[in-house]
């Protein structure tokens, strides 16, 4: 077994290419595959799955082979969830709230990302962030985006 | 000559002030980035390409490109101060760079890692001006079956030169070609992958991909393993290196720019092979070769010289072929289709102030970056204080409000978080994120010739091989590929990288 818990890494890292290759390749079947001279969409899509899920399982392989010992390390969830939840409120609310408000909320949810800021700080950095790209964005650089949104009362 | 008409015509372009302001710009930002470790060019790059769509191309590139070679600049900085590169080409700089700042001697360190820099940007940018025409001349020539074989001779040889294992970039550099299908095909116009968001018919957003990969992945990983940095605050004293100094610096100055001028214009990671291969030549060939590794203004002067000359010839191929060399290059190459201009060798006739002007604004930038660098060093330090907890925040920020300003595009955002966790796991798996944004800027470019050579065959693959270009681009491309994969080779390279990162 000591082979196979060696090779986790490369293991895992094979079965998401694979994972990824055969997705676009399934996909890919969908469209019209076509042939070299009249390719279709489908062509580029299923040629090139094919030989990302070919070169997964060349990973996988040498995973068993040569595996490197080496750990995948622990994982910060906390991190993760609250950056993704901070784009996805960004891209979800900018349209109703406007940059104003809608980035405060991002920020402050990117903050929570890292456990040991004091919550206050996290706020006041939230607020100055979005005052400076407020002023960055849409007064200096007259980017075309919407201060405030439909959903607010003014 | 010709030559001087030219460079007059890009005189004229790069000092319009507008040019020369965003030109100062662009190298003020890509040295806070080149001092800040944490954030570096390619996620710049991307978070600011939104804030450039206004202006005019040369302008927006010009800037792109102050950012670029700014960071090779502040990245030596940190090296030398701390110890700690912020840009892997700065990896040597900081052996005998940090060792002369123990000793006390941080001015003149700094002080010859921009001189040498301003030296070899300089030469650098000539070799650019003197070269970029006659490879132009010869891609004109080009068809679309030597276009597709120069894009995978690209793709292979960027692997040939990267760190880690070969497959593994292998299949990032797939994957990347993979993710660059979505969208409308060019050809038939079916929407592929779209999942019938109409957002996606104009294919992912690349700047979406490179916040996602290089920036929001980044911050994860530093997140789960925070270090507090530890600053050495140092009175620096003198900036001027003495007349021995001098006399010691101008031989490797020269090796480095000839060695750092040829490799850029590799694909791969051409300037930090440069600065690794001139490290190792100083210590071969230098009269002081003792010295070397504890303190020697050699070992200063010849990996930053490299590493600046071979940023700035990295911009040969880009602007002659249309194939960048690495990933920053393909987020310019990016900008530019953004800007309506199609990259290649056509560019230089059909756009000469925005070809001779960025030339000519490249060394405009190295001596902004001389005059800048030296007198602000107090300023780069206090940057370094700047708590992550603030930066990291920032970071979202602007990406969030610069790539919502793409199109007024909620989908950009979204994907920014789907390629954020994409990078993450497979950086966490031991895969490289550049060779995957490689691949997937220059997917839809090796599709369009691959369908376009066979049409022009009748559906005969061996168009690629009959044409004599193409066939020596693919076998130099498979000789990359072998190189790349037999193990005696790859080991020698986990050494030349073994202080990258």
């Amino acid at each position: 077994m000591l082979e196979a818990r060696r090779a986790l890494k490369d293991i895992l890292a094979g079965a998401v290419i694979i994972a990824l290759g055969l997705a676009f390749a399934l996909g890919s079947l969908d469209y019209e595959v076509g042939d070299p001279l009249r390719m279709g969409p489908g062509y580029m899509p299923l040629a090139l799955g094919v030989i990302v899920v070919g070169l997964g399982i060349g990973i996988v392989i040498k995973g068993f082979l040569a595996g490197e010992a080496e750990a995948i390390g622990e994982v910060d969830w906390r991190a993760i969830a609250f950056l993704i939840a901070a784009l996805l409120f960004f891209g979800l609310t900018v349209r109703g709230l406007g940059v104003g408000l809608s980035l405060f909320g991002a920020t402050l949810l990117a903050s929570l990302a890292r456990s040991r800021t004091p919550l206050i700080e996290m706020v006041l950095i939230s607020v100055g962030l979005t005052v400076l790209s407020v002023v960055l964005f849409i007064f200096v650089l007259q980017l075309r985006v919407p201060l405030t949104g439909p959903w607010l009362p003014f | 000559m010709e030559l001087f008409d030219n460079l007059g015509l890009g005189f004229e372009t790069a000092l319009r002030v507008e040019n020369l302001f965003w030109c100062f710009v662009g190298v003020l930002l890509g040295t806070a980035v080149g001092v800040l470790p944490g954030i570096g060019p390619i996620a710049t790059i991307a978070l600011l390409l939104p804030i450039t769509f206004t202006f005019e191309p040369v302008t927006a590139i010009i800037m792109l490109a102050g950012i670029y070679y700014g960071a090779q600049y502040g990245g030596s900085t940190t090296a030398i101060l701390i110890n700690l590169p912020g840009e892997s080409s700065a990896a040597v700089t900081a052996i005998d760079g940090h060792e002369m700042a123990r000793n006390g001697r941080a001015g003149p360190a700094l002080a010859t890692a921009a001189i040498g820099s301003f030296v070899a940007g300089c030469i650098a940018t000539i070799v650019v001006a003197l070269f970029a025409p006659p490879l132009a001349a010869v891609a004109l020539t080009f068809g679309s079956a030597e276009y597709f074989s120069l894009v995978v001779l690209g793709l292979i040889a960027s692997i040939a030169l990267a760190r880690g294992s070969a497959i593994k970039a292998l299949a990032m550099i797939f994957l990347g070609l993979l993710f660059g299908t979505v969208g409308q095909d060019i050809y038939t116009g079916t929407p592929r992958f779209t999942f019938g968001v109409r957002e996606l018919y104009s294919g992912v957003n690349f700047v979406s991909v490179a916040v996602g990969m290089f920036g929001v992945a980044e911050i994860i990983r530093n997140l789960e393993s925070e270090r507090t940095r530890e600053l050495i605050t140092q009175k620096i004293t003198s900036l001027m290196p003495t007349r021995e100094d001098f006399r010691r610096m101008w031989a490797p100055i020269a090796r480095g720019t000839v060695l750092g001028s040829a490799l850029g214009i590799l694909p791969g990671a051409g300037h930090v092979l440069a600065s690794f291969g001139a490290y190792t030549i100083e210590k071969r060939v230098s009269r002081n070769k003792k010295e070397i590794g504890h303190g020697a203004i050699e070992a200063v002067a010849g990996p930053e010289s490299a590493n600046n000359a071979a940023a700035q010839t990295s911009f040969i191929p880009l602007l002659t072929l249309g194939v960048p060399p690495h990933p920053t290059m393909a987020l310019i190459l990016g900008a530019l289709i953004i800007h309506g201009i199609q990259p290649g060798p056509q560019i230089i006739d059909t756009q000469p102030a925005l070809f001779w002007g960025l030339i000519v604004s490249m060394w405009v930038g190295n001596l902004f970056l001389v005059v800048l660098n030296l007198p602000l060093i107090g300023l780069w330090v206090r940057m370094l204080m700047i708590p992550y907890r603030m930066l990291f925040p920032a970071i979202i920020a602007f990406a969030a409000v610069g790539t919502f300003s793409i199109g007024q595009n909620q989908w950009h955002i979204f994907a920014i978080a789907f390629f954020g966790i994409l990078g993450y796991v497979l950086i966490k798996l031991g895969f490289e994120p550049a060779p995957f944004l490689l691949g997937f800027v220059l997917g839809p470019l090796l599709e369009q010739h691959l369908r376009r050579a066979l049409i022009i065959s009748r559906g005969d693959p061996s168009i690629f091989i009959d044409r004599p270009v193409s066939a020596a681009l693919l076998a130099l491309a498979a000789a990359a590929l072998v190189l790349a994969i037999l193990p005696a080779i790859r080991q020698k390279r986990e050494e030349v990288f073994v202080e990258d990162d």
